[in-house]
């Protein structure tokens, strides 16, 4: 036993042969095993992002032989374009406006079905079916609910004394009306998140808290419910607004960012100035912002979140 | 004060009826065991006298008075869960505190920001705080208080577990199966502090385990559950000793009672050819169970005397492990064949294929009847002396 044990270390502590070269090997088959996914990310995700940046730097426009190299122009003329400071604005109303919304609605719904005892997989699936609809034809369905004489809301509204206006139509009002529809379609997605949230809570947890005396409903929320949700919230708010960032089909069926650019968004300033106006390195300077923003609130939201969610 | 009695309580889960009239009195104090295998109904009782689960019918009495209709928090109950389930957002201290902020603070103290700055909040915060400075001493958590419970071992995380249910000096502590997520080592040293908490504490503790090793070294009386009922309550060693039901006898004890076919019969215990001197009310089948401790055995076809009870059989298998050796034995009748626990000299002569006879003392011999019920033996009657246990003779003779 003990010469084997002996044995056992002398070959622990000795030398390996050529360290370099098994250094080497070992680098060599490391890059090798993610060389399909680094390739895979630069065709994919990082060359068309150089690329944007690259053309942002230029005066190209859709079909043009040649361009120039302009430095920064693009972005000094973006910060003296009012449609873009409109746009911004807009688009950061939208996503202050549905995220909130959306999120604590879908943790509603999803507390909502979860303590139902029946029927609990028809809501679910009826509360998921927005999800799997296609927005730009329910964006017609919403255009004629938003109608302002047959439709659906100001009949409602108007039955029950409220105001009416012509929801798409009013400047004050597009914005939202639009933001009803991105609520309406993300709130399904996110309670079929949270439910799956609501099922990871271990049952004793509840119990032991029942046992020590925190067996109310707000009680149980706020002290195990809510911290357990932690994991599922930070991704629910991340891609419910990094979505709402990106609202585009709902205002280019509806409204085509008017009425006086009341619901012009960042993508759909990017549209137009790409598609339309076939601008394109100006496009790019606005893809760029807009990258810059999904960077900085994905990043900014990571950084918060992470501290106070608990993983395990 | 804290008696704890369970009064004919019954629980179906559907169809499946979990519980079946289950009755038993716990003593202010005591340290008693629900041990039984997986799905017996020992943790479904646990959590109806805790309160998490409602008794179809029964009930259960604390200190003399019926609970059935109270929350578990007002119980006066503390539950140790076999997940731990700590709230692993909260650090050690903030676990440990729970139990007394609930308890002694006031709703508005206890609101998420303000409650901090509302009249009398600072000092009950205080007193909790000292509180669990205490219980994290006594239990040797003092180091841990500003960890979460993910950065906590397995035996930590037990014990801020214990530490949460203390905090409250509760009349009854219940704990379910708290050691089986340890290492064995740790359940070894646990096992003991676990008891020497419960004489310190002088509180009830009502233990649910399915090891009968847990069971038998911390109680003072153990609860065997079989399918729903309690088969026998009694004292670590006389359910041992004396269990009151075959199933009782097969489930205590390592490696398990060796069960014979038998017919009783006035001159005695007829087990495989043999006349055993075990003499019982009974007339007809039984059986007749031998702790594996209690055989002797002699090489070869060793004579039989009055007083002793003997098979024979051969060496299946020998298991050594030092300072016993376990010995296998096939006997024609007894499928499992039987198992004898002796002396590593004893065995020393013995191989596998080994001819032997193994012999019991007749006063260690269990009787069941065809139920399972334990039969208790007669006196001894005087042998008389011209009667010769003649079982090896027809053994090897006929």
């Amino acid at each position: 036993m003990a010469e084997a044990a002996l044995r056992l270390s002398a070959v622990a502590v000795a030398p390996r042969a050529g360290p370099r070269t098994g250094a080497l090997a070992e680098a060599f088959a490391g890059w090798t095993l993610a060389a399909p996914a680094i390739v895979l990310m630069w065709l994919m995700l990082l060359g068309p992002v150089v690329a944007v940046i690259v053309l942002s730097l230029t005066d190209w426009t859709l079909g043009a032989p040649a361009f120039r190299w302009i430095g920064l122009d693009n972005y000094l003329a973006l910060s003296k374009d009012r449609v873009f400071w409109i746009s911004l604005q807009n688009t950061l109303a939208y996503v202050a406006f549905t995220v909130p919304l959306s999120v604590f609605g879908g943790l509603a719904l999803a507390m909502l079905v979860e303590s139902a005892s029946s029927l609990r997989g028809l809501y679910r699936t009826l509360l998921f079916l927005p999800v799997t609809s296609t927005l730009i034809a329910m964006a017609l369905v919403f255009q004629f609910a938003f109608h302002p004489t047959v439709g659906l809301v100001n009949q409602g509204f108007g039955a029950l004394g409220l105001p009416t206006t012509d929801w798409l139509k009013n400047p004050s009002t597009a914005l939202y009306a639009l933001g009803v529809i991105g609520i309406w379609q993300a709130v399904g997605l996110n309670m079929v998140l949270f439910l799956a949230g609501l099922k990871s809570i271990p049952r004793d947890l509840h119990e032991a808290a029942a046992v020590d005396g925190a067996d109310g409903a707000w009680e149980r929320f706020h002290r195990v419910t809510w911290p357990m949700l932690g994991p599922s919230l930070l991704f629910v708010v991340t891609i419910t607004a990094i979505r709402a960032l990106q609202v585009f089909d709902t205002v280019q069926v509806l409204t085509d960012g008017g009425p006086n650019k009341a619901t012009s968004v960042l993508l759909h300033q990017m549209y137009q100035e790409g598609f339309s106006f076939l601008r394109t390195a100006y496009a790019a300077a606005l893809t760029c912002v807009f990258l810059g923003m999904v960077l900085l609130l994905t990043w900014m939201q990571t950084q918060l979140m992470e501290k106070k969610t608990h993983y395990g | 004060m804290a008696t704890l009695t369970i009064a004919d309580v019954s629980k179906s889960f559907g169809v499946t009826r979990v519980l079946d009239g289950v009755s038993l009195d716990i003593q202010q104090g005591e340290f008693l065991s629900l041990v039984g295998a997986s799905g017996c109904g020992k943790t479904t009782l646990l959590r109806i006298i805790a309160g998490l689960d409602h008794a179809d019918t029964g009930s259960v009495y604390l200190g003399g008075t019926a609970v059935d209709h109270l929350a578990p928090k007002a119980r006066d109950v503390a539950m140790v869960f076999q997940s731990y389930a700590l709230y692993p957002y909260m650090t050690v201290a903030q676990n440990i505190a729970l139990p007394l902020s609930m308890r002694w603070l006031s709703w508005r103290q206890r609101l998420p920001l303000l409650g901090r700055w509302w009249p009398g909040s600072k000092g009950q915060r205080a007193r909790i705080a000292a509180e669990v400075a205490q219980v994290a001493d006594a239990l040797g958590l003092a180091a841990l208080l500003g960890r979460k419970p993910a950065n906590l071992s397995g035996g930590q995380r037990q014990r801020v577990a214990l530490a949460r249910a203390m905090v409250r000096r509760p009349q009854v502590f219940l704990m379910d199966e708290p050691l089986s997520n340890l290492d064995a080592k740790l359940r070894t040293q646990t096992r003991a502090e676990i008891a020497q908490l419960h004489r310190r504490l002088g509180a009830t503790f009502v233990y649910v385990t399915h090891d009968q090793v847990e069971a038998m070294t911390m109680s003072d009386r153990v609860a065997l559950m079989v399918d729903g009922a309690i088969l026998q309550v009694a004292t670590p060693q006389a359910i041992y000793d004396d269990p009151a039901d075959l199933r009782v006898a097969e489930f205590i004890g390592t490696p398990r009672i060796n069960v014979l076919p038998a017919t009783a019969t006035a001159r005695g215990l007829q087990v495989l050819g043999f006349t055993w001197p075990v003499t019982t009310a009974l007339d007809g089948a039984a059986s007749a169970a031998v702790r594996p401790e209690w055989w002797t055995l002699h090489a070869g076809l060793a004579p039989v005397n009055d007083n002793s009870c003997s098979v024979v059989g051969r060496v299946r298998h020998l298991e050594l492990l030092g300072a016993e050796t376990l010995v296998h034995v096939d006997v024609d009748g007894v499928a499992t064949g039987l198992i004898a626990k002796v002396a590593p000299e004893q065995a020393a002569v013995l191989h596998v294929g080994t001819t032997l006879t193994l012999t019991a003392p007749a006063n260690r011999v269990l009787v069941f009847d065809s139920a399972g019920k334990r039969v208790p033996r007669r006196a001894p009657l005087a042998p008389p002396s011209t009667q010769q246990n003649s079982g090896l003779r027809e053994v090897l003779h006929g």
